[in-house]
């Protein structure tokens, strides 16, 4: 806490003198923006739906952005409060301080950053430095970045620094470099050219002490990536490959005869998407193999902690209730093969089927593979083949329909087919692979410029009603723009196989906005289940009681 | 513990103290974005020939974004033709969606500047939460309004903003 008031005072120190010695320059004094955020949960004890007894009975996440910009100078800071923390976040994240400083100077062709900073390399498979709030994530740099951009096209960062660990800092020491070519702003005789063209490479290395008494680990663990992105015309064909040199780790271990073994396999990536698109119609396609990709500044680091690179799931974000919370995906860092393609279609205005205002589907397919790795004798490592796909972690077949029938009222549908396989997908034993199907309508029904009542029904089928079984969710919202809210909701196990766990979670929310002001009031019961950003998922369990929610921008 | 909180208020102290706080108008930060063919675009250099400018900050997994500028599409051109507004807007959707944008964005057949800020970078220095967030620029390319969340009938009120900073 010590070295976080000195930090504080530095910054402080910094903001003044900048402020005055700016000041005397131009006279302006500039400018101070930010944003707040406090969610407070008072929690009731709900034996039946297995929410754990909160000693504190009231806990509290918060946070305050302060940024101060002046010309091409800006500090900023943000002070976390967790008192303590939320359930369902991880509870290292305990007391209070300032979390993130940082200053930055804008020079010509250059933006030095010292402190805190974010950033990502290509799509972040090599390195990914960000932040989640709702999720607890943060592994902020601590450190220096230099971005240069020369040649009109040509973009490179160099970096240094270590990995935030909740009120800590990671072990490791982390340095990057990223240089990237936008082609036809650096070649002037294909300025105007329909092909476009950018190129790009990465080269980042960690630094840890090796203090294992039995083992020879590799001390500074390198990785590269190298990544293409070409247009023309509707088409987009873009990918990126990493490879990293081997890096025994807590989270890559090998499982030989029921012994953990250090793994000395290095690690690979690769991400493919090609796009067509002309308007009114969209078309993805995507791949991706990763193999032993989990990248960390600790060797002994596990969960959302000190990872220096993110692998993005190939699957489509669902934010449904019973669709995004129950049986989501996350890559699988050790090994997966993941495909994806998407449809989507605009069926035009005053035909057949689109009616008056024409009608908007999407069709969405993905399905994710395990490797089939064979251990070799020493039991250190594994070899594979690149295009054999092993076991199945995931499949999701969904369509989604849009359609606007009158000025009054609009409706969305949506279907999706499951399968999930549990055991591997969230590391447990004994749940198996889930086959489920979920159905979705949502109606909004505008009964006056300002006034809109807006419909949710939901229901989740299981085969065999394995899991949890049967769910239903309804949800009645009344709007009133620009200022208020009320839904009430309630989520409905009915079809679970043991009668005792077949409960209604009742809930109600209250919400009020002005400009950038939001203010959301809840009672009721939550369910527990899983909650995710990204394709970033974390547990949340089921509790009972009343939240409180603020947050604002100035 | 009692040295932070005095701190915190120290600087809210130095910072109120500017007059700064909240100011109504403020200039556009600058962070880096991409266009969706590639190019990287300061924010500094938006601009719309004097004309107010909204910027929306969406996601394609977020359905009151989408519903938002839906609707806002369906009178967009009445609203151009009307104050000369532009909507820039700014999709924040990480690497596991940044391809879908282009395709979501044609197959919708919305006709905005659309940049992607992939690391959340423009998000982090506009002071944004969550999504959606609605920014209003007037002429000057300064910041006089900003809403968060979105509920139908929303966009009217937008459109008064919209027209108390388009000159006319």
């Amino acid at each position: 806490m010590k070295k976080q008031i000195n930090h504080l005072l530095l910054v402080l120190l910094l903001l003044t003198c900048s402020i005055s010695s700016f000041a005397q320059e131009s006279g302006k004094w500039g400018e101070i923006h930010g944003n707040v955020q406090f969610d407070a949960q008072y929690y009731n004890p709900d034996s039946a739906i297995g929410a754990p007894p909160v000693p504190e009975k009231l806990l509290m996440n918060g946070f305050t952005n302060l940024i101060y910009t002046k010309g091409k100078f800006q500090v900023g800071i943000r002070y976390e409060n967790y008192l303590n923390v939320l359930q369902g976040f991880d509870t290292r994240y305990q007391g209070q301080g300032i979390t993130y400083r940082y200053a930055t100077f804008d020079a010509d062709f250059l933006t030095i950053t010292v402190g805190n900073f974010y950033e990502q390399f290509g799509s972040g498979m090599i390195f990914r430095s960000f932040e989640e709030r709702g999720l607890g994530l943060d592994n902020a740099m601590d450190g220096a970045r230099v971005k240069a951009h020369v040649l009109g096209g040509v973009y490179m960062t160099a970096l240094i620094g270590r990995q935030r660990s909740f009120f800590d800092y990671g072990e490791g020491i982390v340095r990057g470099f990223d240089g990237e070519i936008n082609l036809n702003e650096t070649f002037k005789p294909i300025a105007e050219s329909k092909f476009r063209a950018t190129i790009g490479g990465s080269y980042v290395s960690k630094y840890q002490k090796d203090e294992d008494p039995d083992f020879d680990l590799p001390e500074n663990v390198g990785a590269w990536a190298a990544r293409a992105t070409f247009l023309y015309k509707g088409f987009n064909l873009s990918a990126e490959y990493v490879s990293k040199i081997n890096d025994p780790q807590a989270t890559n271990v090998l499982n030989v005869d029921g012994n953990l073994n250090k793994n000395y396999n290095p690690g690979s990536g690769v991400l493919a998407t090609l796009a067509y698109s002309q308007k009114g119609l969209g078309i993805v396609f995507g791949a991706k193999r990763i193999d032993n990709m989990d990248f960390r500044s600790d060797r002994g680091a596990t969960g959302f902690n000190l990872n220096v690179n993110f692998l993005p799931a190939l699957t489509k974000q669902h934010t449904y209730q019973l669709a995004a919370s129950l049986y989501p995906y996350a890559t699988q860092p050790n090994g997966e093969w993941a495909f994806q393609g998407e449809v989507s279609y605009k069926i035009p205005r005053n035909s057949t089927i689109g009616g008056k205002y024409g009608m908007d589907i999407s069709v969405n397919y993905s399905d994710v593979h395990g490797l089939v790795n064979t251990i070799n004798a020493e039991g250190s490592g594994y070899t594979n083949n690149f295009f054999e796909l092993g076991e199945l972690y995931f499949r999701d077949i969904n369509i989604e329909l849009n359609k606007k029938f009158s000025k009054k009222f609009k409706m969305t549908g949506n279907y999706l087919n499951l399968t999930y396989n549990k055991d591997v997908v969230q590391g447990l034993v004994g749940y198996g692979i889930i086959h489920a199907n979920i159905g979705i309508l949502d109606g909004t029904y505008k009964i006056t410029s300002n006034h809109s009542l807006r419909l949710e029904v939901q229901g989740l089928w299981t085969q065999e009603r394995k899991d949890e079984g049967h769910w239903a969710l309804a949800l009645l919202e009344y709007q009133w723009s620009p200022h208020m809210f009320v839904a009430v909701m309630d989520q409905w196990n009915y079809g679970n196989k043991n009668a005792d766990k077949r409960l209604h979670y009742p809930s109600i929310t209250v919400g009020y906005m002005h400009n950038a002001t939001r203010i959301t009031l809840g009672y009721g019961r939550q369910r527990a289940g899983i909650f995710c950003v990204g394709g970033i998922c974390r547990n949340v369990p089921a509790s009972n009681g009343v939240s409180l929610s603020i947050t604002s921008s100035f | 513990m009692k040295k932070v909180l005095v701190s915190l208020i120290v600087l809210f102290a130095v910072s109120t103290s500017f007059g700064q706080v909240a100011k109504t108008k403020y200039e556009l930060p600058s962070a880096t974005v991409k266009t969706l063919d590639g190019k990287t675009v300061d924010t500094k250099t938006f601009e719309n020939d004097g004309k107010p400018i909204i910027i929306s900050f969406w996601a394609t997994w977020c359905k009151p974004c989408v519903l938002e500028l839906n609707t806002i599409m369906d009178e967009y051109a009445d609203w151009q033709e009307e104050t000369g507004v532009k909507l820039i807007a700014i999709s924040i959707d990480d690497a596991r969606n940044t391809a879908k944008v282009p395709p979501f964005v044609n197959g919708k057949g919305w006709e905005y500047e659309v940049y992607l800020d992939p690391n959340g970078d423009f998000k982090r220095v506009m002071n944004v939460n969550t999504v959606p967030h609605t920014f209003v620029l007037n002429g000057d390319l300064q910041v006089v309004w900003s809403h968060n969340a979105y509920a139908p009938g929303d966009e009217e009120h937008l459109f008064e903003i919209v027209k108390e900073n388009s000159g006319k």
